[in-house]
């Protein structure tokens, strides 16, 4: 007998007794409070993971982009092959395309990412990345120390709930919470290993002028 | 109303005063009780510690012997707990049909000392003088078992010239747990000392519960310790004037 | 190449609970560390559960959930193998930790590779994958930070999510210092223990592994029976790279990791990480279905392991902990847990999910289990504060309960009647059982006592076994003279 067969066997004998198939109780929200601005409270939770989010109009996000680059110092910039290179034109930066895709060595030597994104959630400070043409492969907003997200105000939903019916399974999903982080020592939070250190977020407000920036989070990122 | 009391073996033998507090103060409240001669025990050592045959024997005795009375008090949260949640647990696996329903008359009737007279007879002052600094420790089955919360909190609060101090951690176990405190006595022994810790720390003269079991614990700990800490049952606090 | 060739610690022969504890407790450092962390993560975890008024709802759905899933097992898991190998994946079927060591080994000698990076993952140290590895001359690095510890440490893990929860940070320092040369990338010069510091340490220890991986080997925390999607939930990135970066990926899961529908994961993406590390949301979660062209491994092999879960399956009270999606939250708030530790409980599995997952992996509802084992569903003083934070409402203490009845049970009546405990049992259910006997009993305690009693307590006695544990750091109320039902009959007869 295959393993497959002798182990289904045995779950089959184990459920000898027909234990019932409960019915999930959804009780649960699956919206925010229709009160809750979700791109106010999206900038509130990712600044909470000590990540950098700054809301523009759609005019003001390619000098927005051209200073974060510029305060973080990176010189050599990654982007996806599909993302609107006019967004990062007015850096200061080598912008490299990841197309033919870069080796790991060459990734690892950009100074930064600039990326795209499928949907963001605003509940959980949370943006997804399904490695469409404006996000790229995984690997390319992975191994830069730094990476910075546009999001768009309409792909900010209020709940988790809300972000995993507008993705689809099949695609390679990344979920972003803030900065790379470890409890590990101490339980503690130290933000900063292996993903990404610096992480900072441009939402592209849909119709409204430019908004002042948000406070800056108590411990500015370095 | 037909009021039973079930002292529990544990305090039949160890704290009997804890018994005679409870019939004084209901007798002050105006209620009689009655003491049925053929009481034992609820069965949740040998229930808790896996001897599930001699814990339901003494289920079928407990269950016989409370039959009939309006509510049955007893100044233990955790034999109350016992009655009111693993009783009809242990009839149904043993698949007695009769002994399930009398259990299922039987057990809801069952009432912690503070139920009865918070819920059931309305009262948080109970006319009780008491001036002396109290630690409460609210015990894991007062809690988290039969959920009576705040209700002994709030008798204490009721009573002339008694300070309740603030004891940090408090719903933190105090490591008895039954058998646990002999089959892993380096851990329940290690629990009970930071509680007494917190109990010292507080400033209190006197450490009260619902349950004499951790109180036993918790006592000899501070007995061993020479700590000028008394343990008095909840009800001996509320029976005094 | 680098490699730890110093003989790698286990949990083999450790010795029953009470007397691991008593290693742990009398260890004061220990103690202190673990303090200071389970109080930490606790008051966190509070704060994260109390920013949702639906938590209860979260959990109740959780936990209809994971009972549709153990209900519907076997068509579940194959729609999931269905629905990866359409995906390009491949699924194997391991009914024992041997057989999947096998599995996982055949797949990485077939690369080639002498070499891979790991996924902190509870089921390949369940299974021991490691040293099973490390036999066939394959070196896995663990990539987590804390499994680094362990790992460099020469140590056992010790807690789910921070397996080195038993190391504080000058200690870690240390273990870096000393260790890390002779497995790679040595610790920078001048390594403080600043918390950063040695998580920096890490990053570039281990970012040289990860450019060079071929094969990388995860847990999984979820897999989506209607999709095959599978699902890592982590913090650190170590996750993201070894997912993301080698040519091929082997994920080992048990077969009650799965949730029925993709929806579901909007009832576990709220519960567990706030259950585990007290956060809104985890840094990083990764979902693949199957293999992506020209994004991560192109090579993906699904482990599905039972080695114990389908005999755990066949105890209708039991079973419930199959819910169990290791979040630590039960571990964090165990008083017991918080005073011994992990390695007390002699597997990777600890704190009060192990005590109840443990025995049963090991087969207790089929057949006698040996001294340590038996001694795991005792390690609780039933407190129930695990119960209440447990995100799928796994009743811990009842099925703690539960399986002292099978210990009791199996040892038969012979065992029974020879040891203390035994005993004691049978005379007190002797005394108990009737009124006439128990006050026979309770007047020669209370004349007994009255001989060595002082202000109402029992100093020390030199009993042997249980009775005299009981002295250890504790006195014992003496039984008093006049039982109450005595007094009753007293002042009965004397009002009437």
């Amino acid at each position: 007998m295959s393993a497959r067969d002798a182990m289904l066997g045995r779950i089959r004998a184990s459920l000898a007794d027909r234990p019932p198939v409960p019915g999930v109780p959804r009780g649960y929200r699956t919206s925010s409070p229709p009160d809750v601005d979700p791109v106010a409270l999206f900038s509130e939770r990712v600044r909470d993971y000590r990540a950098t989010v700054h809301r523009r109009a759609p005019a003001d996000v390619g000098a927005t982009i051209a200073t974060a680059l510029a305060t973080r110092g990176a010189r050599r910039v990654g982007i996806p092959p599909g993302f609107d290179r006019a967004l990062i034109a007015r850096a200061a930066v080598e912008v490299v395309v990841d197309e033919p895709p870069l080796a790991r060595a060459e990734l690892d030597a950009l100074d930064g990412v600039v990326t795209a994104c499928a949907v963001a959630i605003a509940e959980t400070g949370t943006i997804v990345i399904d490695a469409g043409p404006d996000q790229g492969r995984r690997a390319l907003s992975l191994l830069p120390d730094y990476h910075l997200c546009v999001v768009g105000a309409d792909q900010i939903v209020g709940t988790v709930a809300e972000a995993l019916a507008r993705l689809d399974p099949r695609r390679p999903l990344t979920w972003i919470s803030g900065p790379s982080a470890t409890s590990d020592i101490e339980l503690q939070r130290v933000e900063g290993v292996h993903g990404p250190r610096t992480f900072d977020v441009v939402i592209v407000e849909a119709l409204s002028p430019a908004l002042p920036d948000p406070p800056a989070p108590q411990e500015a990122v370095p | 109303m037909r009021v039973a009391l079930f002292v529990t073996c544990f305090n039949d033998l160890l704290f009997p005063e804890v018994g005679r507090a409870v019939v004084t103060l209901l007798r002050r409240l105006g209620h009689e009780v009655d003491f049925p001669a053929g009481q034992t025990c609820c069965g949740q050592l040998h229930f808790n510690a896996g001897y599930r045959d001699q814990a339901l024997s003494l289920v079928r005795r407990f269950t016989r012997v409370f039959a009939g009375f309006d509510a049955v008090v007893t100044p233990s949260a955790s034999c109350a707990a016992m009655v009111r949640t693993h009783h009809a647990l242990l009839v149904r696996e043993a698949g007695d049909g009769a002994l399930e329903a009398a259990v299922g008359e039987v057990a809801p009737r069952v009432r912690e000392l503070s139920e009865l007279l918070v819920d059931d007879l309305g009262l948080t002052d109970v006319g009780a003088r008491f001036p002396h600094p109290v630690a409460f420790h609210p015990t894991c089955h007062s809690i988290r078992l039969l959920g009576i919360g705040d209700r002994p909190r709030r008798l204490l609060e009721a009573v002339d010239g008694l300070t309740l101090v603030d004891l940090p951690g408090a719903d933190e176990c105090c490591g008895f747990g039954g058998t646990f405190a002999v089959k892993n006595a380096g851990t329940s022994v290690a629990m009970g000392t930071d509680k007494v810790a917190a109990v010292r720390a507080s400033g209190a003269a006197v450490l009260t519960s619902a349950d004499t079991s951790c109180l036993m614990h918790l006592g000899g700990l501070l007995s061993r310790a020479h700590a000028p800490v008394r343990v008095m049952h909840l009800a001996e606090i509320l029976a005094s004037r | 190449m680098a490699t730890l060739r110093e003989p790698v610690p286990t949990f083999a022969g450790t010795p029953p609970f009470p007397k691991a504890a008593a290693a742990a407790l009398a260890d004061r450092q220990l103690r202190e560390n673990l303090r200071r962390a389970t109080t930490t993560i606790r008051d966190k975890r509070a704060r994260a559960v109390a920013e949702r008024d639906d938590w209860e709802a979260l959990r109740l759905a959780g936990a209809a959930i994971k009972d549709e899933v153990l209900a519907r097992l076997p068509e579940l898991l194959v729609k999931l193998e269905e629905r990866v190998t359409a995906a390009g994946g491949a699924v194997h079927w391991a009914r024992d930790a041997a057989e999947a060591n096998a599995i996982v080994a055949g797949i990485v000698k077939d690369t080639g590779a002498t070499e891979v990076v790991k996924v902190k993952s509870m089921a390949t140290q369940e299974i021991g994958l490691n040293e099973a590895l490390a036999r066939e001359g394959i070196a896995a690095w663990e990539t987590d930070l804390a499994e680094l510890i362990v790992q460099l440490g020469q140590d056992l893990p010790s807690h789910f999510l921070v397996p080195a929860i038993h190391r504080n940070r000058s200690e870690i320092r240390d273990i870096f210092r000393r260790r890390m040369a002779a497995a790679g990338r040595p610790a920078p010069d001048g390594l403080t223990d600043e918390p950063r510091a040695l998580a920096e340490a890490a990053r570039l220890h281990l970012r040289e592994k990860f450019l060079r991986a071929r094969v990388a080997i995860s847990g999984a925390n979820f897999a989506i029976a209607e999709t095959g999607t599978v699902i890592v939930v982590e913090s650190e990135g170590n996750g993201r790279m070894c997912l993301t970066l080698p040519e091929t990926l082997i994920t080992v899961m048990g077969i009650e990791k799965l949730l029925p529908r993709w929806q579901d994961l909007e009832v576990f993406l709220q519960l567990l990480p706030r259950s585990s590390t007290a956060e809104r949301m985890n840094p990083y979660t990764s979902m693949w279905t199957g293999v992506t062209s020209d994004d991560g491994p192109q090579a993906f092999h699904l482990v599905l392991l039972d080695n114990g879960r389908s005999d755990t399956l066949s105890d209708p009270t039991g079973r419930q902990a199959l819910r169990c999606i290791k979040c630590s939250a039960c571990l964090n708030v165990c008083p017991v847990y918080e005073r011994t530790g992990g390695a007390a409980y002699g597997s990777p599995y600890a704190g009060p999910i192990g005590a109840i997952l443990v025995p049963q992996l090991r087969g207790i509802a089929r057949h006698p289990v040996d001294e340590q084992t038996a001694s795991l569903p005792y390690a609780s003083s039933l407190c129930g504060a695990c119960f209440e934070v447990c995100p799928v409402r796994i009743d811990i203490p009842e099925v703690l309960v539960h399986l002292r009845g099978q210990v009791v049970r199996q040892r038969g009546w012979r065992q029974r009647t020879l040891s203390q405990e035994a005993l004691l049992m049978r005379s007190l259910g002797l005394a108990l059982g009737e009124p006439r006997r128990l006050a026979a009993a309770e007047r020669l305690a209370g004349l007994a006592a009255g001989t060595v009693a002082r202000d109402g307590w029992i100093g020390r006695l030199p009993l042997p076994g249980l009775l005299g544990a009981w002295f250890r750091g504790r006195d014992l109320r003496a039984p008093a003279r006049m039982s109450f039902r005595r007094w009753w009959a007293r002042q009965r007869r004397g009002t009437t």
